[in-house]
C-alpha cells in the first residue's frame, strides 16, 4: 500500500473481548492481501498465547545491551586509567593503576551501561514518547484493537468487512485524527 | 464489551489514585510531622556541630553508619527479589514484584543520605565525589567508599529504571481514565503507550535484561558495603566471609520489610483480591530459608573468631556474647533466627499475622545486627587508647526514627500516584491459554490462516 492510494488520515477497526476472535480478525485481513506492518495490533497486555502477538518480535535490545556494557567497560578503564596516572598516589604499597579494586569500578560502570542503553533501546525501538497512530481507549479495558490505518480508499468496505466476521465483533470508521486520544 | 476481570483491576488498582480517604490523610500527616522532626534535629547537628551526637573518639560510626548499611540492606527486597521471580517466571510474583519495587527505591534513597547526614558540613558532600578537583583531592579509586558512590548510584539508577519500565503500560490506562491536568501529567508519563505487539515484546526484552543486569549489581552493592568494613583493621571486621553475609541478611531484611509493605497494603488500599495469603505464605518461606542461612553466617563467623583466639577479636567476641551488649546480641538472635524459625517453619503459624509478627522482629534484628557489628568493634579495638563507650543522642534517635518515617510517607505518597500493583502483568496473568497457535508456513511465517 502507498501513500498515494490511501485514503491518508483514517482507519477502520475493529475491537475484540477475545484473543480468538482478535486473531480470527487479522487472519482475515490478511485474507485481503495485507501484511503484517500494515496492519494495527494493540492489546492490554501482552498476547503471546496467540500467534498475532508475536508480530515483530525479533529485536535488537540483548546487542543494544551488550554494546552498551562495553562502552561502560572503556569509560570505567578510560576514567581509572587516566586519572590514576594524571595524579599518582601510593596507597599501602598498591602498584598505582592497581587491577582489583578498579575492576569493582570497572564492573558497576559496565553494569550501567548495559543498563541504559537498554532503556535506551527500548524507547528508540519501541517508538516510545512519539504519539501516532490509531488508538481506543476502551484497549486498556481490555478490548483487542485490530484495525488498518490509512487503508487504500477502494479497499475500505472489504477490510470492514473481514473486521466484522469474528464474534462480537465492533467496527469503527473514523478519522485518524479525532480517534487519537493520547 | 469489555474483559470484566480486565475492567474489575483497573477499578481496583486506580481507585486510590482518584479517591482519597480520611485514612491517607492520617498515614500522610503523622510520618510528615516525624519526618518535619528529623529535619529540625539534623539542621541543629548542623548548627550546634556533632557535640550534639554521641559520636565520637573512638566510636565516629554510630546510629548514622548502621542506618546507612541497615537501608541499603532493606533495599535488596525489591529489585533484586522481584528480578529473581521475574526470571524464574514465578506466575505469583505479579501483584508483588512493584511493591516490592518501590522500597528499594525509597530505602536507597534514604540510605544514601547518611553519609551526607553523617557529614559535619553536608554542603561540602561534592568533595566526596570521584572527579579529578582542582583543589588537589582526587578520587582513590582504591577507597571503598568510593567503591559505594559507584555501586550505590548503579544500582539507584537501575532500580529506578527497572521500577519505572513496566509502569508505562499502567499509566497509559490511568492517562485513559484521568480528567484534567493529571490527564496531561500520566500522559507524559505513558510516553505515548499503545499496546502495540512491538512494543510488548520490547519491553518484556528490556525488563529481562535488566533482571539479569541488576541481580549482580545488587550483590555487588552489599559486598561493596561490607567491604566498608572488612577493609579496615578492626577487630571482628577483617573476615572474608562479610561479603555474602552481608548480602545474605539484606535480602533477609529485604524480604522482611516486602512483608511488611504487602501487609500494610492490603489493609489500607483494601487488596485483598490481589495479595492473597499464598503470597505472604511463599515469602514467608523464603524469610524462614533466609533465616536459616543468616543463622549459618552467624554460626561461622562466631566459630571462626572462637577457634582463633586472637585476644582483640576475642574481647569483641566477649562484648556481644556475655558483656555489655549481650542483652542486645540475644535479643537479635531471638529475632533474626528464633522467631522466624517458630513462625514460618510451623505451617500453622505461617499466616499473615505470623508474616507480619515475623518480619517485624526481622526488622529489629537486622538493625541490631548492624548496631553490633559497628559500635562494638569500634569502641574496642586493638590498643587501649581506642578503648570507648557510644551512647546515642536524641538528636541521632529522632532522625532514625523520622527515617522509619519518611519511608512509609514516601510509600503512601507512591501508592496514591501510580498504581501499587502492575496491572498489565496482573492481566497477563488472568489471561486463559488458548489452543490456538496456527502452525507457521512459507507463506505466512508467524502462523497459517485460519478462516
Amino acid at each position: 500500500m502507498t501513500a498515494s492510494d490511501s485514503a491518508r488520515g483514517t482507519a477502520v477497526y475493529g475491537l475484540y473481548a477475545s484473543g480468538q476472535s482478535a486473531q480470527e480478525a487479522v487472519n482475515r485481513l490478511r485474507a485481503t492481501g495485507l501484511a503484517d506492518r500494515d496492519i494495527t495490533i494493540l492489546s492490554a497486555q501482552p498476547m503471546e498465547d496467540f500467534e498475532f502477538g508475536h508480530i515483530d518480535k525479533r529485536n535488537w535490545l540483548w546487542w543494544i545491551a551488550c554494546g552498551g556494557g562495553l562502552l561502560g567497560m572503556a569509560s570505567a578503564f578510560g576514567l581509572t586509567w587516566i586519572t590514576e596516572m594524571s595524579w599518582p598516589i601510593n596507597v599501602g604499597g598498591l602498584p598505582i593503576y592497581a587491577w582489583w579494586p578498579n575492576l569493582i569500578i570497572i564492573f558497576e560502570l559496565t553494569m550501567l551501561g548495559a543498563i541504559l542503553a537498554t532503556v535506551i533501546g527500548l524507547v528508540v525501538t519501541a517508538g516510545l514518547g512519539r504519539s501516532r497512530g490509531i488508538y481506543d481507549p476502551e484497549v486498556t479495558d481490555g478490548n483487542i484493537l485490530v484495525g488498518v490505518e490509512n487503508p487504500a480508499a477502494d479497499k475500505f468496505e472489504e477490510l470492514q468487512k473481514a473486521l466484522e466476521s469474528p464474534a462480537g465483533a465492533r467496527v469503527k470508521r473514523l478519522p485518524t485524527s479525532g480517534q487519537d486520544r493520547r | 464489551m469489555s474483559h470484566p476481570a480486565h475492567q474489575q483491576i483497573n477499578r481496583d488498582l486506580i481507585r486510590p489514585l482518584l479517591q482519597t480517604s480520611w485514612r491517607f490523610y492520617v498515614l500522610v500527616v503523622l510520618p510528615t510531622a516525624l519526618v518535619l522532626a528529623g529535619l529540625i534535629s539534623w539542621f541543629s547537628q548542623m548548627f550546634f556541630g556533632f557535640g550534639i551526637s554521641g559520636i565520637r573518639w573512638p566510636v565516629f560510626w554510630g546510629f548514622y553508619v548502621t542506618n546507612f548499611v541497615f537501608w541499603i540492606g532493606i533495599s535488596h527486597a525489591g529489585t533484586l527479589i522481584s528480578a529473581i521471580l521475574r526470571l524464574v517466571n514465578a506466575g505469583w510474583r505479579r501483584p508483588v514484584t512493584r511493591c516490592a519495587e518501590v522500597i528499594t527505591v525509597f530505602a536507597l534513597m534514604i540510605g544514601a543520605m547518611f553519609p551526607i547526614i553523617h557529614l559535619g558540613r553536608p554542603w561540602l558532600a561534592f568533595w566526596l565525589f570521584p572527579y579529578p578537583s582542582e583543589r588537589l583531592i582526587w578520587p582513590n579509586f582504591r577507597s571503598p567508599l568510593v567503591w559505594d558512590f559507584f555501586a550505590i548510584n548503579t544500582y539507584l539508577t537501575g532500580s529506578v529504571l527497572f521500577l519505572f519500565l513496566p509502569m508505562i503500560p499502567d499509566f497509559a490506562v490511568v492517562r485513559d481514565r484521568a480528567t484534567g491536568p493529571r490527564r496531561r501529567i500520566y500522559s507524559v508519563l505513558a510516553l505515548g503507550w499503545r499496546g502495540t505487539p512491538r512494543q510488548w515484546h520490547r519491553l518484556e526484552t528490556a525488563m529481562q535484561i535488566m533482571a539479569i543486569a541488576i541481580i549482580p549489581v545488587a550483590v555487588s552493592v552489599h559486598t561493596i558495603v561490607s567491604f566498608d568494613f572488612s577493609m579496615a583493621p578492626v577487630p571482628m571486621w577483617q573476615t572474608t566471609i562479610f561479603g555474602p553475609y552481608f548480602v545474605a541478611g539484606a535480602i533477609f531484611s529485604g524480604i522482611a520489610a516486602l512483608l511488611l509493605a504487602m501487609a500494610a497494603l492490603r489493609r489500607f488500599l483494601h487488596l485483598e483480591a490481589y495479595l492473597h495469603p499464598v503470597h505472604f505464605q511463599n515469602l514467608g518461606k523464603l524469610l524462614l530459608v533466609m533465616a536459616l542461612l543468616w543463622g549459618y553466617f552467624v554460626f561461622n563467623e562466631r566459630l571462626v573468631t572462637y577457634y582463633g583466639n586472637e585476644p582483640a577479636e576475642m574481647a569483641v567476641f566477649w562484648r556481644t556474647q556475655r558483656e555489655s551488649f549481650a542483652p542486645l546480641y540475644w535479643t537479635m538472635v531471638i529475632c533474626n533466627f528464633v522467631l522466624p524459625l517458630v513462625l514460618m517453619g510451623i505451617r500453622r503459624f505461617r499466616t499473615i499475622t505470623g508474616c507480619i509478627i515475623a518480619s517485624l522482629g526481622v526488622v529489629l534484628g537486622m538493625w541490631l545486627e548492624r548496631y553490633l557489628i559497628i559500635v562494638p568493634a569500634l569502641g574496642h579495638k586493638y590498643l587501649p587508647n581506642s578503648f570507648g563507650t557510644y551512647s546515642p543522642q536524641p538528636v541521632e534517635i529522632i532522625i532514625t526514627a523520622a527515617t522509619f518515617a519518611a519511608m512509609i510517607l514516601l510509600y503512601a505518597l507512591f501508592a496514591k500516584v501510580v498504581p501499587i500493583i502492575s496491572m498489565w502483568e496482573l492481566k497477563a496473568g488472568e489471561h486463559v491459554s488458548p489452543d490456538l497457535i496456527p502452525p507457521a508456513t512459507e507463506e505466512h511465517p508467524l502462523g497459517e490462516l485460519h478462516l
